[in-house]
Protein backbone atom coordinates (compact mmCIF):
# COMPACT_ATOMS: atom_id res chain seq x y z
CA UNK A 1 0.00 0.00 0.00
CA UNK A 2 1.57 3.32 -1.04
CA UNK A 3 1.14 6.62 0.76
CA UNK A 4 -1.48 7.95 -1.70
CA UNK A 5 -3.82 5.03 -0.98
CA UNK A 6 -3.30 5.48 2.75
CA UNK A 7 -4.18 9.18 2.51
CA UNK A 8 -7.26 8.34 0.43
CA UNK A 9 -8.44 5.80 2.98
CA UNK A 10 -7.94 8.25 5.86
CA UNK A 11 -9.82 10.97 3.93
CA UNK A 12 -12.68 8.58 3.19
CA UNK A 13 -12.91 7.62 6.85
CA UNK A 14 -12.97 11.28 7.81
CA UNK A 15 -15.69 12.00 5.24
CA UNK A 16 -17.80 9.06 6.46
CA UNK A 17 -17.42 10.23 10.07
CA UNK A 18 -18.46 13.78 9.19
CA UNK A 19 -21.45 12.53 7.17
CA UNK A 20 -22.57 10.22 9.99
CA UNK A 21 -22.23 12.91 12.65
CA UNK A 22 -24.17 15.46 10.60
CA UNK A 23 -26.89 12.93 9.80
CA UNK A 24 -27.18 11.75 13.39
CA UNK A 25 -27.42 15.34 14.63
CA UNK A 26 -30.15 16.14 12.12
CA UNK A 27 -31.95 12.93 13.07
CA UNK A 28 -31.72 13.74 16.78
CA UNK A 29 -33.28 17.13 16.17
CA UNK A 30 -35.92 15.59 13.90
CA UNK A 31 -37.10 13.61 16.91
CA UNK A 32 -37.29 16.79 18.95
CA UNK A 33 -39.00 18.67 16.10
CA UNK A 34 -41.52 15.87 15.76
CA UNK A 35 -42.44 16.07 19.43
CA UNK A 36 -42.67 19.86 19.38
CA UNK A 37 -44.65 20.05 16.12
CA UNK A 38 -47.00 17.27 17.21
CA UNK A 39 -47.49 19.17 20.44
CA UNK A 40 -48.28 22.31 18.49
CA UNK A 41 -50.77 20.45 16.27
CA UNK A 42 -52.45 18.90 19.29
CA UNK A 43 -52.58 22.17 21.24
CA UNK A 44 -49.93 21.40 23.87
CA UNK A 45 -46.33 22.38 24.42
CA UNK A 46 -44.16 19.31 23.99
CA UNK A 47 -40.71 18.96 25.61
CA UNK A 48 -39.36 22.48 26.28
CA UNK A 49 -37.58 22.16 29.63
CA UNK A 50 -34.09 20.83 28.82
CA UNK A 51 -31.99 23.62 27.38
CA UNK A 52 -33.41 26.62 25.55
CA UNK A 53 -36.78 25.56 24.12
CA UNK A 54 -35.84 21.89 24.64
CA UNK A 55 -32.68 22.10 22.52
CA UNK A 56 -30.83 19.59 24.73
CA UNK A 57 -33.70 17.10 24.91
CA UNK A 58 -32.15 14.64 22.36
CA UNK A 59 -29.02 14.35 24.49
CA UNK A 60 -31.05 13.86 27.65
CA UNK A 61 -32.94 11.08 25.87
CA UNK A 62 -29.70 9.48 24.73
CA UNK A 63 -28.34 9.53 28.27
CA UNK A 64 -31.55 7.95 29.51
CA UNK A 65 -31.35 5.18 26.89
CA UNK A 66 -27.75 4.40 27.79
CA UNK A 67 -28.38 4.29 31.52
CA UNK A 68 -31.57 2.21 31.41
CA UNK A 69 -31.59 -1.46 32.31
CA UNK A 70 -31.23 -3.73 29.28
CA UNK A 71 -33.84 -6.48 29.59
CA UNK A 72 -33.54 -9.59 27.39
CA UNK A 73 -36.61 -11.86 27.31
CA UNK A 74 -35.99 -15.32 28.75
CA UNK A 75 -37.20 -17.39 25.81
CA UNK A 76 -35.77 -15.18 23.08
CA UNK A 77 -33.31 -16.43 20.47
CA UNK A 78 -30.28 -14.61 21.86
CA UNK A 79 -28.02 -14.20 18.86
CA UNK A 80 -30.75 -13.09 16.46
CA UNK A 81 -32.24 -10.86 19.14
CA UNK A 82 -28.95 -8.98 19.37
CA UNK A 83 -28.35 -9.05 15.62
CA UNK A 84 -31.69 -7.48 14.61
CA UNK A 85 -31.20 -3.88 15.84
CA UNK A 86 -27.65 -3.92 14.48
CA UNK A 87 -28.89 -4.87 11.00
CA UNK A 88 -31.63 -2.24 11.13
CA UNK A 89 -29.29 0.59 12.10
CA UNK A 90 -26.45 -0.48 9.82
CA UNK A 91 -28.68 -0.76 6.76
CA UNK A 92 -30.14 2.65 7.53
CA UNK A 93 -26.76 4.34 7.96
CA UNK A 94 -24.96 2.67 5.05
CA UNK A 95 -26.91 4.54 2.39
CA UNK A 96 -25.58 7.88 3.64
CA UNK A 97 -22.33 7.59 1.71
CA UNK A 98 -23.76 8.04 -1.81
CA UNK A 99 -25.86 11.18 -1.43
CA UNK A 100 -24.42 14.44 -2.77
CA UNK A 101 -25.06 16.79 0.16
CA UNK A 102 -24.10 19.81 -1.91
CA UNK A 103 -22.15 21.02 -4.91
CA UNK A 104 -18.35 20.98 -4.74
CA UNK A 105 -16.76 23.48 -2.34
CA UNK A 106 -13.63 25.38 -3.33
CA UNK A 107 -11.52 26.34 -0.35
CA UNK A 108 -10.98 30.13 -0.64
CA UNK A 109 -7.62 31.34 -2.12
CA UNK A 110 -6.60 27.83 -3.14
CA UNK A 111 -7.38 25.39 -5.93
CA UNK A 112 -8.62 22.76 -3.55
CA UNK A 113 -12.04 21.50 -4.62
CA UNK A 114 -13.85 19.24 -2.20
CA UNK A 115 -16.89 17.32 -3.43
CA UNK A 116 -19.64 17.05 -0.84
CA UNK A 117 -20.26 13.33 -1.18
CA UNK A 118 -18.41 10.42 0.37
CA UNK A 119 -18.44 8.03 -2.57
CA UNK A 120 -19.55 8.22 -6.15
CA UNK A 121 -20.15 5.15 -8.22
CA UNK A 122 -22.03 3.87 -11.21
CA UNK A 123 -24.88 2.08 -9.43
CA UNK A 124 -25.51 4.45 -6.52
CA UNK A 125 -29.29 4.30 -6.86
CA UNK A 126 -29.32 0.49 -6.97
CA UNK A 127 -26.98 0.48 -3.96
CA UNK A 128 -29.51 2.56 -2.02
CA UNK A 129 -32.35 0.20 -2.98
CA UNK A 130 -30.28 -2.89 -2.16
CA UNK A 131 -29.11 -1.71 1.25
CA UNK A 132 -32.62 -0.53 2.13
CA UNK A 133 -34.06 -3.91 1.19
CA UNK A 134 -31.61 -5.62 3.56
CA UNK A 135 -32.98 -3.40 6.35
CA UNK A 136 -36.23 -5.42 6.28
CA UNK A 137 -34.40 -8.27 8.02
CA UNK A 138 -33.78 -6.14 11.08
CA UNK A 139 -37.51 -5.79 11.66
CA UNK A 140 -38.38 -9.37 10.65
CA UNK A 141 -35.74 -10.97 12.83
CA UNK A 142 -36.58 -8.68 15.75
CA UNK A 143 -40.19 -9.81 15.55
CA UNK A 144 -39.28 -13.47 15.33
CA UNK A 145 -36.51 -13.64 17.93
CA UNK A 146 -38.49 -11.85 20.66
CA UNK A 147 -40.70 -14.96 21.01
CA UNK A 148 -43.79 -12.82 21.48
CA UNK A 149 -46.89 -13.10 19.33
CA UNK A 150 -47.35 -9.35 19.06
CA UNK A 151 -43.75 -8.91 17.97
CA UNK A 152 -44.07 -11.70 15.43
CA UNK A 153 -47.26 -10.24 13.98
CA UNK A 154 -45.65 -6.82 13.84
CA UNK A 155 -42.56 -8.18 12.12
CA UNK A 156 -44.60 -10.15 9.57
CA UNK A 157 -46.88 -7.23 8.82
CA UNK A 158 -43.96 -4.90 8.45
CA UNK A 159 -42.04 -7.15 6.08
CA UNK A 160 -45.17 -7.85 3.99
CA UNK A 161 -45.80 -4.13 3.79
CA UNK A 162 -42.22 -3.28 2.90
CA UNK A 163 -42.01 -5.92 0.16
CA UNK A 164 -45.30 -4.71 -1.34
CA UNK A 165 -44.43 -1.05 -1.35
CA UNK A 166 -40.85 -1.61 -2.48
CA UNK A 167 -42.28 -2.53 -5.89
CA UNK A 168 -44.16 0.74 -6.30
CA UNK A 169 -41.16 2.63 -4.93
CA UNK A 170 -38.75 1.03 -7.38
CA UNK A 171 -41.11 1.54 -10.32
CA UNK A 172 -41.61 5.22 -9.47
CA UNK A 173 -37.84 5.72 -9.70
CA UNK A 174 -37.61 4.21 -13.18
CA UNK A 175 -39.07 7.38 -14.71
CA UNK A 176 -36.21 9.40 -13.25
CA UNK A 177 -33.67 6.87 -14.50
CA UNK A 178 -35.21 7.14 -17.98
CA UNK A 179 -34.96 10.93 -17.88
CA UNK A 180 -31.42 10.97 -16.51
CA UNK A 181 -29.99 7.96 -18.33
CA UNK A 182 -27.78 7.14 -15.36
CA UNK A 183 -27.92 5.59 -11.90
CA UNK A 184 -25.22 7.84 -10.49
CA UNK A 185 -26.87 10.19 -7.96
CA UNK A 186 -24.22 12.91 -8.34
CA UNK A 187 -24.78 12.99 -12.08
CA UNK A 188 -28.58 12.92 -11.69
CA UNK A 189 -28.34 16.08 -9.59
CA UNK A 190 -25.93 17.62 -12.08
CA UNK A 191 -28.45 16.99 -14.87
CA UNK A 192 -31.07 18.97 -12.98
CA UNK A 193 -28.96 22.12 -12.80
CA UNK A 194 -30.17 23.51 -16.14
CA UNK A 195 -32.69 26.38 -16.46
CA UNK A 196 -30.79 28.32 -13.77
CA UNK A 197 -31.07 25.45 -11.31
CA UNK A 198 -34.80 24.81 -11.73
CA UNK A 199 -34.82 21.94 -14.23
CA UNK A 200 -36.07 19.53 -11.62
CA UNK A 201 -37.33 16.08 -12.59
CA UNK A 202 -40.55 16.61 -10.65
CA UNK A 203 -41.79 18.79 -13.52
CA UNK A 204 -41.25 15.99 -16.04
CA UNK A 205 -42.40 13.14 -13.86
CA UNK A 206 -44.98 14.43 -11.33
CA UNK A 207 -46.99 11.20 -11.07
CA UNK A 208 -43.84 9.28 -10.18
CA UNK A 209 -43.08 11.82 -7.45
CA UNK A 210 -46.49 11.37 -5.82
CA UNK A 211 -46.18 7.58 -5.98
CA UNK A 212 -42.67 7.76 -4.56
CA UNK A 213 -43.85 9.94 -1.68
CA UNK A 214 -46.67 7.55 -0.72
CA UNK A 215 -44.53 4.43 -1.10
CA UNK A 216 -41.70 6.03 0.87
CA UNK A 217 -44.00 6.75 3.80
CA UNK A 218 -45.10 3.12 3.73
CA UNK A 219 -41.48 1.94 3.45
CA UNK A 220 -40.51 3.78 6.61
CA UNK A 221 -43.55 2.45 8.51
CA UNK A 222 -44.86 5.90 9.32
CA UNK A 223 -48.40 7.14 9.86
CA UNK A 224 -50.77 6.44 8.08
CA UNK A 225 -48.97 3.20 7.22
CA UNK A 226 -47.61 2.37 10.68
CA UNK A 227 -49.46 -0.95 10.93
CA UNK A 228 -46.39 -2.85 12.24
CA UNK A 229 -46.51 -0.90 15.47
CA UNK A 230 -50.21 -0.18 15.76
CA UNK A 231 -50.46 0.33 19.52
CA UNK A 232 -54.12 -0.59 19.78
CA UNK A 233 -53.54 -3.98 18.15
CA UNK A 234 -49.96 -5.00 18.68
CA UNK A 235 -48.69 -3.20 21.82
CA UNK A 236 -45.60 -1.79 20.09
CA UNK A 237 -45.14 -4.25 17.24
CA UNK A 238 -41.74 -5.72 16.49
CA UNK A 239 -39.89 -3.77 19.18
CA UNK A 240 -42.24 -4.64 22.05
CA UNK A 241 -39.58 -6.73 23.79
CA UNK A 242 -36.69 -4.36 23.21
CA UNK A 243 -35.49 -2.00 25.89
CA UNK A 244 -32.77 0.58 26.54
CA UNK A 245 -30.16 1.06 23.83
CA UNK A 246 -31.46 -1.70 21.57
CA UNK A 247 -34.82 0.02 21.41
CA UNK A 248 -32.99 3.28 20.77
CA UNK A 249 -31.28 1.68 17.78
CA UNK A 250 -34.63 0.75 16.22
CA UNK A 251 -35.89 4.24 16.95
CA UNK A 252 -32.77 5.68 15.36
CA UNK A 253 -33.10 3.41 12.32
CA UNK A 254 -36.67 4.57 11.77
CA UNK A 255 -35.69 8.23 11.79
CA UNK A 256 -32.59 7.67 9.67
CA UNK A 257 -34.80 5.89 7.15
CA UNK A 258 -37.12 8.89 7.15
CA UNK A 259 -34.12 11.07 6.49
CA UNK A 260 -32.86 8.75 3.75
CA UNK A 261 -36.10 8.64 1.78
CA UNK A 262 -36.38 12.42 2.13
CA UNK A 263 -32.86 12.80 0.75
CA UNK A 264 -33.65 10.43 -2.11
CA UNK A 265 -36.83 12.38 -2.94
CA UNK A 266 -34.84 15.62 -2.90
CA UNK A 267 -32.02 14.18 -4.99
CA UNK A 268 -34.18 12.58 -7.64
CA UNK A 269 -37.18 14.88 -7.92
CA UNK A 270 -36.44 18.26 -6.35
CA UNK A 271 -33.10 18.96 -7.96
CA UNK A 272 -30.85 17.83 -5.10
CA UNK A 273 -28.58 20.69 -4.08
CA UNK A 274 -29.69 22.98 -6.92
CA UNK A 275 -30.79 26.38 -5.65
CA UNK A 276 -32.45 28.58 -8.29
CA UNK A 277 -30.10 31.27 -9.67
CA UNK A 278 -27.40 30.52 -7.07
CA UNK A 279 -24.95 29.35 -9.75
CA UNK A 280 -25.48 32.62 -11.68
CA UNK A 281 -24.80 34.76 -8.61
CA UNK A 282 -21.83 32.94 -7.07
CA UNK A 283 -20.35 31.04 -10.02
CA UNK A 284 -18.98 27.52 -9.92
CA UNK A 285 -16.88 26.20 -8.33
CA UNK A 286 -16.81 28.56 -5.39
CA UNK A 287 -17.00 28.44 -1.63
CA UNK A 288 -20.26 30.34 -1.40
CA UNK A 289 -22.01 28.18 -3.98
CA UNK A 290 -21.01 25.03 -2.12
CA UNK A 291 -22.35 26.48 1.11
CA UNK A 292 -25.60 27.75 -0.41
CA UNK A 293 -26.22 24.48 -2.23
CA UNK A 294 -25.64 22.43 0.92
CA UNK A 295 -28.06 24.64 2.86
CA UNK A 296 -30.59 24.40 0.02
CA UNK A 297 -30.32 20.62 0.05
CA UNK A 298 -30.83 20.50 3.81
CA UNK A 299 -33.84 22.82 3.61
CA UNK A 300 -35.50 20.62 0.98
CA UNK A 301 -34.89 17.54 3.15
CA UNK A 302 -36.29 19.36 6.18
CA UNK A 303 -39.39 20.20 4.16
CA UNK A 304 -39.99 16.48 3.61
CA UNK A 305 -39.32 15.70 7.26
CA UNK A 306 -41.85 18.34 8.24
CA UNK A 307 -44.33 16.80 5.80
CA UNK A 308 -43.90 13.46 7.57
CA UNK A 309 -44.56 15.00 10.97
CA UNK A 310 -47.50 16.96 9.62
CA UNK A 311 -49.04 13.78 8.18
CA UNK A 312 -48.53 12.01 11.49
CA UNK A 313 -50.43 14.74 13.28
CA UNK A 314 -53.24 14.72 10.73
CA UNK A 315 -54.10 11.30 9.33
CA UNK A 316 -55.64 8.21 10.94
CA UNK A 317 -54.20 4.74 10.38
CA UNK A 318 -55.11 2.38 7.53
CA UNK A 319 -56.55 -1.08 8.15
CA UNK A 320 -54.18 -3.84 7.07
CA UNK A 321 -56.26 -5.16 4.14
CA UNK A 322 -56.83 -1.57 2.97
CA UNK A 323 -53.07 -1.08 3.06
CA UNK A 324 -52.40 -4.17 0.96
CA UNK A 325 -55.19 -3.41 -1.52
CA UNK A 326 -53.99 0.16 -1.88
CA UNK A 327 -50.42 -0.93 -2.51
CA UNK A 328 -51.14 -3.63 -5.05
CA UNK A 329 -54.30 -2.45 -6.77
CA UNK A 330 -53.88 1.33 -6.92
CA UNK A 331 -50.26 2.33 -6.38
CA UNK A 332 -48.66 -0.37 -8.55
CA UNK A 333 -50.87 0.20 -11.66
CA UNK A 334 -50.34 3.93 -11.38
CA UNK A 335 -46.59 3.40 -11.12
CA UNK A 336 -46.70 1.33 -14.30
CA UNK A 337 -48.78 4.06 -15.97
CA UNK A 338 -46.24 6.70 -14.99
CA UNK A 339 -43.43 4.63 -16.49
CA UNK A 340 -45.49 4.23 -19.69
CA UNK A 341 -46.14 7.99 -19.95
CA UNK A 342 -42.57 8.99 -19.19
CA UNK A 343 -40.98 6.47 -21.52
CA UNK A 344 -43.36 7.49 -24.32
CA UNK A 345 -42.47 11.15 -23.81
CA UNK A 346 -38.76 10.41 -23.67
CA UNK A 347 -39.08 8.39 -26.90
CA UNK A 348 -41.15 11.03 -28.75
CA UNK A 349 -39.30 14.16 -27.61
CA UNK A 350 -35.72 13.09 -26.85
CA UNK A 351 -34.49 16.68 -27.21
CA UNK A 352 -36.85 18.11 -24.61
CA UNK A 353 -35.37 16.07 -21.79
CA UNK B 1 -5.16 -4.04 -0.09
CA UNK B 2 -7.34 -5.77 -2.68
CA UNK B 3 -5.91 -9.13 -1.70
CA UNK B 4 -6.76 -8.49 1.96
CA UNK B 5 -10.35 -7.58 1.07
CA UNK B 6 -10.60 -10.60 -1.22
CA UNK B 7 -9.45 -12.90 1.57
CA UNK B 8 -11.88 -11.24 4.00
CA UNK B 9 -14.96 -11.54 1.78
CA UNK B 10 -13.95 -14.94 0.42
CA UNK B 11 -13.55 -16.28 3.95
CA UNK B 12 -16.91 -14.73 4.87
CA UNK B 13 -18.58 -16.38 1.89
CA UNK B 14 -17.08 -19.80 2.62
CA UNK B 15 -17.79 -19.54 6.34
CA UNK B 16 -21.40 -18.56 5.78
CA UNK B 17 -21.83 -21.28 3.15
CA UNK B 18 -20.57 -23.91 5.61
CA UNK B 19 -22.92 -22.51 8.24
CA UNK B 20 -25.88 -22.87 5.85
CA UNK B 21 -25.28 -26.62 5.73
CA UNK B 22 -24.18 -27.10 9.32
CA UNK B 23 -26.91 -25.21 11.18
CA UNK B 24 -29.75 -27.27 12.64
CA UNK B 25 -32.12 -24.31 12.89
CA UNK B 26 -33.51 -23.42 9.43
CA UNK B 27 -33.71 -19.71 10.27
CA UNK B 28 -29.98 -19.66 11.09
CA UNK B 29 -29.33 -21.37 7.76
CA UNK B 30 -31.36 -18.71 5.99
CA UNK B 31 -29.45 -15.91 7.74
CA UNK B 32 -26.16 -17.56 6.78
CA UNK B 33 -27.34 -17.78 3.18
CA UNK B 34 -28.01 -14.02 3.24
CA UNK B 35 -24.45 -13.62 4.49
CA UNK B 36 -23.21 -15.68 1.53
CA UNK B 37 -25.10 -13.47 -0.93
CA UNK B 38 -23.81 -10.25 0.60
CA UNK B 39 -20.18 -11.40 0.67
CA UNK B 40 -20.52 -12.58 -2.93
CA UNK B 41 -21.85 -9.12 -3.83
CA UNK B 42 -18.73 -7.60 -2.22
CA UNK B 43 -16.58 -9.93 -4.34
CA UNK B 44 -18.46 -8.82 -7.49
CA UNK B 45 -17.70 -5.18 -6.64
CA UNK B 46 -14.02 -6.09 -6.41
CA UNK B 47 -14.26 -7.73 -9.83
CA UNK B 48 -15.44 -4.38 -11.31
CA UNK B 49 -19.03 -5.59 -11.72
CA UNK B 50 -21.03 -3.19 -9.51
CA UNK B 51 -24.29 -3.72 -11.38
CA UNK B 52 -24.24 -7.47 -10.81
CA UNK B 53 -23.39 -6.87 -7.16
CA UNK B 54 -26.31 -4.49 -6.65
CA UNK B 55 -28.74 -6.80 -8.45
CA UNK B 56 -27.45 -9.74 -6.42
CA UNK B 57 -28.27 -7.94 -3.17
CA UNK B 58 -31.63 -6.58 -4.36
CA UNK B 59 -32.91 -9.80 -5.92
CA UNK B 60 -31.45 -12.53 -3.73
CA UNK B 61 -30.90 -10.92 -0.34
CA UNK B 62 -33.70 -8.39 -0.62
CA UNK B 63 -36.50 -10.35 -2.25
CA UNK B 64 -36.04 -14.12 -2.45
CA UNK B 65 -34.54 -14.65 0.99
CA UNK B 66 -37.19 -12.40 2.53
CA UNK B 67 -39.81 -14.83 1.25
CA UNK B 68 -37.81 -17.81 2.54
CA UNK B 69 -37.45 -16.25 6.00
CA UNK B 70 -41.14 -15.35 5.85
CA UNK B 71 -42.12 -18.97 5.27
CA UNK B 72 -39.79 -20.24 8.01
CA UNK B 73 -41.23 -17.72 10.47
CA UNK B 74 -44.84 -18.50 9.54
CA UNK B 75 -44.41 -22.26 9.76
CA UNK B 76 -42.37 -21.82 12.95
CA UNK B 77 -39.99 -24.69 12.26
CA UNK B 78 -37.67 -24.74 15.23
CA UNK B 79 -35.36 -27.71 14.67
CA UNK B 80 -34.67 -29.88 11.70
CA UNK B 81 -36.52 -33.20 11.92
CA UNK B 82 -34.53 -36.42 12.03
CA UNK B 83 -33.43 -37.69 8.69
CA UNK B 84 -35.63 -40.35 7.21
CA UNK B 85 -33.80 -43.60 6.31
CA UNK B 86 -35.12 -43.66 2.73
CA UNK B 87 -33.01 -40.63 1.88
CA UNK B 88 -29.79 -42.44 2.83
CA UNK B 89 -28.86 -43.44 -0.71
CA UNK B 90 -28.58 -39.71 -1.51
CA UNK B 91 -25.36 -39.36 0.51
CA UNK B 92 -23.06 -41.30 -1.87
CA UNK B 93 -24.86 -39.69 -4.82
CA UNK B 94 -24.17 -36.23 -3.35
CA UNK B 95 -20.51 -37.10 -2.81
CA UNK B 96 -20.20 -38.34 -6.41
CA UNK B 97 -21.89 -35.23 -7.83
CA UNK B 98 -19.71 -32.96 -5.70
CA UNK B 99 -16.68 -34.77 -7.09
CA UNK B 100 -17.91 -34.14 -10.65
CA UNK B 101 -18.48 -30.46 -9.84
CA UNK B 102 -14.99 -30.05 -8.37
CA UNK B 103 -13.50 -31.78 -11.43
CA UNK B 104 -15.41 -29.39 -13.73
CA UNK B 105 -14.26 -26.32 -11.83
CA UNK B 106 -10.68 -27.57 -11.82
CA UNK B 107 -10.87 -28.18 -15.59
CA UNK B 108 -12.21 -24.66 -16.18
CA UNK B 109 -9.48 -23.15 -13.99
CA UNK B 110 -6.75 -25.06 -15.78
CA UNK B 111 -8.04 -24.30 -19.29
CA UNK B 112 -8.78 -20.60 -18.71
CA UNK B 113 -5.59 -19.70 -16.88
CA UNK B 114 -3.50 -19.85 -20.04
CA UNK B 115 -5.51 -17.09 -21.75
CA UNK B 116 -4.95 -13.54 -20.54
CA UNK B 117 -7.86 -11.11 -20.20
CA UNK B 118 -7.67 -7.89 -22.23
CA UNK B 119 -6.91 -5.33 -19.55
CA UNK B 120 -8.53 -2.31 -21.21
CA UNK B 121 -12.10 -3.62 -21.29
CA UNK B 122 -12.14 -4.71 -17.65
CA UNK B 123 -12.94 -1.31 -16.17
CA UNK B 124 -16.18 -0.52 -18.01
CA UNK B 125 -17.58 -3.94 -18.85
CA UNK B 126 -19.50 -4.20 -15.58
CA UNK B 127 -21.08 -0.76 -15.81
CA UNK B 128 -24.85 -0.44 -16.08
CA UNK B 129 -24.79 1.23 -19.49
CA UNK B 130 -22.59 -1.42 -21.11
CA UNK B 131 -24.70 -4.23 -19.63
CA UNK B 132 -27.87 -2.51 -20.85
CA UNK B 133 -26.46 -1.94 -24.32
CA UNK B 134 -25.36 -5.56 -24.61
CA UNK B 135 -28.65 -6.86 -23.24
CA UNK B 136 -30.84 -4.95 -25.68
CA UNK B 137 -28.73 -5.34 -28.82
CA UNK B 138 -26.44 -8.35 -28.92
CA UNK B 139 -28.33 -10.57 -26.50
CA UNK B 140 -31.86 -9.36 -27.24
CA UNK B 141 -33.23 -12.80 -28.15
CA UNK B 142 -32.01 -14.58 -24.98
CA UNK B 143 -33.33 -11.63 -23.00
CA UNK B 144 -36.80 -11.91 -24.55
CA UNK B 145 -36.85 -15.68 -24.13
CA UNK B 146 -35.92 -15.31 -20.47
CA UNK B 147 -38.69 -12.78 -19.91
CA UNK B 148 -41.25 -15.14 -21.49
CA UNK B 149 -39.92 -17.94 -19.29
CA UNK B 150 -40.36 -15.76 -16.20
CA UNK B 151 -43.88 -14.80 -17.28
CA UNK B 152 -44.73 -18.49 -17.66
CA UNK B 153 -43.34 -19.15 -14.18
CA UNK B 154 -45.51 -16.38 -12.74
CA UNK B 155 -48.65 -17.68 -14.47
CA UNK B 156 -47.79 -21.20 -13.32
CA UNK B 157 -47.36 -20.07 -9.72
CA UNK B 158 -50.70 -18.27 -9.87
CA UNK B 159 -52.43 -21.36 -11.27
CA UNK B 160 -50.92 -23.65 -8.64
CA UNK B 161 -51.74 -21.32 -5.78
CA UNK B 162 -55.30 -20.60 -6.85
CA UNK B 163 -56.69 -24.18 -6.86
CA UNK B 164 -60.31 -24.18 -7.95
CA UNK B 165 -61.28 -20.81 -9.36
CA UNK B 166 -60.64 -17.24 -8.42
CA UNK B 167 -61.36 -16.33 -4.81
CA UNK B 168 -63.72 -13.40 -4.35
CA UNK B 169 -61.87 -10.36 -3.01
CA UNK B 170 -63.64 -10.37 0.38
CA UNK B 171 -62.34 -13.83 1.20
CA UNK B 172 -58.81 -12.86 0.25
CA UNK B 173 -59.02 -9.95 2.64
CA UNK B 174 -60.28 -12.16 5.44
CA UNK B 175 -57.57 -14.76 5.03
CA UNK B 176 -54.67 -12.53 5.86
Amino acid sequence: MDSQTAIDIVLKFAAITVAFVVVLLVVAYTVLAERRVLGFIQGRLGPNRVGYGGMLQPFADLLKFILKEDIVPDKSTRFVYFLAPVIATMAALMTMIVYPFGAEIRIPFTDWIIPLYVARFDVALLYVLGVTSVGVYGIMLAGWSSNNKYSLMGGLRSSAQMISYELALGLSLIGVILLAGTLDLAQIVELQSGWHGLRWFIFFHPLGFIIYLIAAIAETNRVPFDLPEAETELVAGFHTEYSAMKFALFFLAEYINMFTVSMLATTLFLGGWNVPFAADIFGRPSFMFGLVSAIGFLLKVIFFLFLYIWLRGTLPRFRFDQLMNFGWKILLPFALLSIFITSTLVFLFPNLF
Amino acid sequence: MLVLLFILFGAMAIGCALAVVAQRNPLYSAISLIGVFISLACLYVMLAAPFIAAVQVIVYAGAIMVLVVFVIMLLNISEEEHRRPRLKFLVPAAVALAGVLIAEVAFILVSVESRAMPASSVSDIGLTSSIGAALFTKYLLPFEITSILLLMAIVGAMTLARRGGLLPPRDVAKRD
